[in-house]
């Protein structure tokens, strides 16, 4: 494991380290939902006709859809009137150099430990950062597509490749899919996209940056990845929010295409504002990722969850191709008043389909946790194996964890396996650490990197090292 | 009269309220090897605990002195940091942390808590090297989770490289001997032994003569029903493994 101790001890003064707001002029539309507005998002992008359909039909069908209230975190109605669903720095963010960007925008990514300048020269990682609503600047993209990988914003897309969004938008989550889908599907309003061309192997990792700025905007954020036949692809999605009090709405969709084998990593770090002590504000973040496998493809999500009031998502994958393998590793960590409902849908249909999950719970203070997680093989996904492993620690004695595996073979030669635990930290393990020099909360820290190891290790690199600090700033104070 | 390194005077503690320590008192001085003997039950990991901090054991009375400060009010880390080092009778796994990783951590708290420059990799690597050739424990071993799924006797040695890598100045061994094997505990003892100097001090417990065959201990004490009742020199330890604990007890009852 990557040494992150001296960083720990570095970012153990602040609460929520991301907690600022900038103040760059913003293009918003007015708060509130009907077709008028959706037409203005789609005109305001300029875009075709089919989209703005596309849009419409999702509007209309989220009218005869109600809220789930299925999910364990319950919380307060949403008014969906009182939502701002555009909001964009008012300097257009199209240009060729950073120069021309707003100078308060950039210190925002610099705040956020992504210099996209920096970026652009040292660490090789291209970075599309997502600021509100708009997609800001997409680096390395002439390097990427000499080899003929289009990342840019969503937006950009669907000007420059109409026919690979139209034809792969709405694919893997159609827009009747759910409450939280279907209106994104309504009033998205940028995001990241990205094709790998037939036999490329993405030379870098794809970076995604999202940050919720503006007071009451909702961040509704589109992201399509696609990679064609034998095509690799490995991308990094950051997020943060500055500290409000009035809870914000982030209802984003992810949708991944493998197409006959393909890899796709995506890792997440999921770090929105969680909300105080007391649970006063905090982004609800509740998202809708999916990928779809074909032949011998094979899809691993990787999610670090941290933040949020409420986090309500189910990475999951449709292992349609015979062959195909679906993985997914989560560590998530919730304290103080945080909830999450969080785990995976691995949808068994082509032959020989194989799937791990590894999920690692942690709860401290108040906090309240669910594994929730679906294994179904059909009937024709002969041959399919399922592995899960879902282990929770509890940090003291009023939070709580709670795991709800459900599994639905309809074909009798499949083997699912399912191993699930819950453990605390134990005073002797802290106080064994304490006897060595080790501070109360470093040590903590340590159990529970410890605990993680299997998920974290999944992470690239540097990714590793900001969530393995991460969750060292978030279980501070959270002991004792 | 030079200040001891280890003072304890009349020492009472309980855990979830029950006094298992009834006024103990020990004194120990730099460059000494202490043995500490007694039945089960008797106190003698509970002692090193509290000389240690453990959260769970309150004092109730009396004063624990180390280079002629209390420490009583002082953090477990805080002790560590000074130069307390307690092997456990049952040392506990970290599932997950790679021995190595842990260890630098730890020395490199302890050296910046001393206002010393942190180590780098390279620096520690070679004091691995040298220290883990002083205990011979298996290098697989440091690079595998702390003592997750090691045998009763790697855990020990793991201990007992622990030492040698924190150094400290004063060495608690709570049963470090038992489950050994000879080989592993002439090893042992020899890494012990090797770390003798005038600075530092040992306070060994332990059931068995055996080990002080190999560690030769300038004082044994022995612990009843959480009080030192007798103490002596290496021969103790040899009268204590023919005749056993009952005339001890009896002795003690009687004064
Ligand atoms: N939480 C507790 N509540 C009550 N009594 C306790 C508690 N923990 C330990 N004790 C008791 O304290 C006494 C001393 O225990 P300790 O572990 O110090 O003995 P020891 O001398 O190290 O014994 P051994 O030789 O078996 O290792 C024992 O009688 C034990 O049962
Ligand atoms: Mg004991």
């Amino acid at each position: 494991m990557p040494d992150t101790n001296e960083s720990i001890e570095a970012l153990a003064q602040q609460e929520y380290k991301h907690g600022w707001v900038s103040h760059v002029d913003a293009d918003q539309l007015p708060p509130g939902l009907n077709e008028d507005i959706v037409h203005a998002i789609s005109a305001k992008k300029h875009e075709p006709e089919w989209l703005t359909e596309w849009r419409l039909r999702a509007f209309r069908h989220w009218l005869t859809m109600r809220e789930p209230e299925w999910q364990k975190p319950k919380y307060p109605k949403i008014d969906y009137q009182g939502i701002i669903y555009y909001s964009a720095p008012k300097k257009k963010p199209e240009v060729s150099s950073l120069d021309e960007v707003d100078p308060e925008l950039l210190e925002t990514f610099e705040k956020l430990g992504i210099s996209l300048d920096e970026q652009k020269r040292l660490s090789g990682v291209a970075v599309d950062a997502v600021f509100d609503s708009v997609s800001v600047k997409t680096t390395f993209r002439e390097e990427l597509s000499k080899q003929g990988i289009i990342f840019c914003s969503f937006s950009e897309a669907v000007t420059d490749h109409p026919e690979l969004v139209k034809k792969y938008l709405g694919s893997v989550v159609p827009y009747t899919d759910n409450y939280f889908a279907t209106l994104n599907s309504a009033v998205f309003s940028d995001g990241s996209f990205c094709y790998i061309p037939p036999g490329v192997r993405c030379p870098m990792e794809l970076s995604t940056y999202f940050r919720i700025n503006s007071a009451g905007t909702g961040q509704f954020e589109r992201t399509l990845l696609i990679a064609d036949e034998g095509a690799y692809v490995s991308y990094l999605e950051g997020c943060t929010a500055p500290q409000r009090d009035e809870n914000q709405l982030h209802a984003a969709v992810v949708e991944l295409v493998a197409l006959k084998g393909a890899h796709i990593k995506y890792s997440t770090v999921q770090n929105w504002y969680p909300g105080d002590k007391d649970g006063k504000g905090g982004v609800y973040n509740f998202v809708t990722k999916r990928g779809m496998a074909s032949e011998n493809a094979k899809i691993s999500w990787t999610q670090v969850e941290t933040g949020s009031a409420i986090t309500w998502k189910y990475p999951s994958c449709v292992l349609k191709g015979d062959n195909s393998v679906g993985e997914f590793y989560s560590v998530a960590l919730t304290r103080d008043r945080q909830m999450a409902d969080t785990g995976t849908k691995m949808i068994h249909i082509g032959k020989n389909t194989k799937s791990t999950i590894v999920s690692k719970g942690i709860s401290a203070g108040h906090a309240d946790q669910t594994y929730r997680g679906l294994v179904k093989i059909m009937k024709g996904a002969t041959g399919a194996r399922n592995y899960s492993v879902c282990d929770s620690l509890l940090i003291g004695g009023t939070c709580g964890a709670h795991t709800t595996p459900y599994i639905e073979s309809a074909n009798p030669t499949a083997v699912v396996e399912h191993e699930a635990s819950t453990s605390k930290i134990s005073d002797d393990q802290i106080f064994f650490l304490r006897q060595r020099g080790l501070s109360e909360e470093d040590a903590v820290s340590m159990i529970v990197n410890g605990f993680c190891k299997d998920v974290l290790s999944e992470l690239p690199m540097e990714f590793a090292v900001e969530a393995q600090k991460l969750l060292g700033v978030k279980l501070e104070g959270a002991v004792g | 009269m030079t200040t001891p390194l280890l003072e304890i005077r009349d020492l009472h503690a309980s855990v979830d309220g029950t006094e298992i320590l009834h006024g103990l008192s020990l004194s120990i001085n730099a460059g000494e090897v202490h043995a500490i003997m007694g039945t089960n039950g008797s106190g003698k990991s509970t002692l090193t605990k509290v000389i240690a901090g453990h959260p769970d054991y309150e004092v109730t009375g009396g004063d624990v002195l180390f280079k002629g400060r209390s420490i009583l009010q002082d953090e477990p880390e805080e002790r560590a940091c000074a130069g307390i080092f307690l092997a456990f009778q049952y040392p506990v796994e970290v599932p997950g942390v790679s021995n190595l990783y842990f260890l630098r951590s730890a020395l490199n708290a302890q050296r910046k808590s001393r206002g010393e420059a942190e180590l780098s990799g390279a620096e520690f690597l070679a004091l691995v090297k040298e220290k883990a050739k002083l205990v011979d424990i298996d290098q697989a071993l440091l690079n595998r989770s702390v003592n997750e799924g090691f045998s009763g006797g790697e855990k020990k040695r793991n201990e007992i490289f622990q030492l040698a890598m924190l150094a400290p100045t004063l060495a608690i061994l709570d049963e470090t001997d038992s489950g050994l094997d000879i080989d592993a505990l002439k090893t042992v003892a020899a890494g012990v032994n090797s770390l003798r100097s005038p600075e530092r001090a040992f306070l060994l417990v332990t059931h068995y003569q055996r080990l002080l065959n190999y560690i030769e201990p300038d004082f044994v004490h022995v612990l009843l029903d959480g009080r030192v009742v007798k103490s002596g020199g290496k021969q103790l330890a040899l009268e204590l493994e023919d005749k056993g604990y009952a005339w001890i007890e009896e002795e003690a009852a009687s004064a």
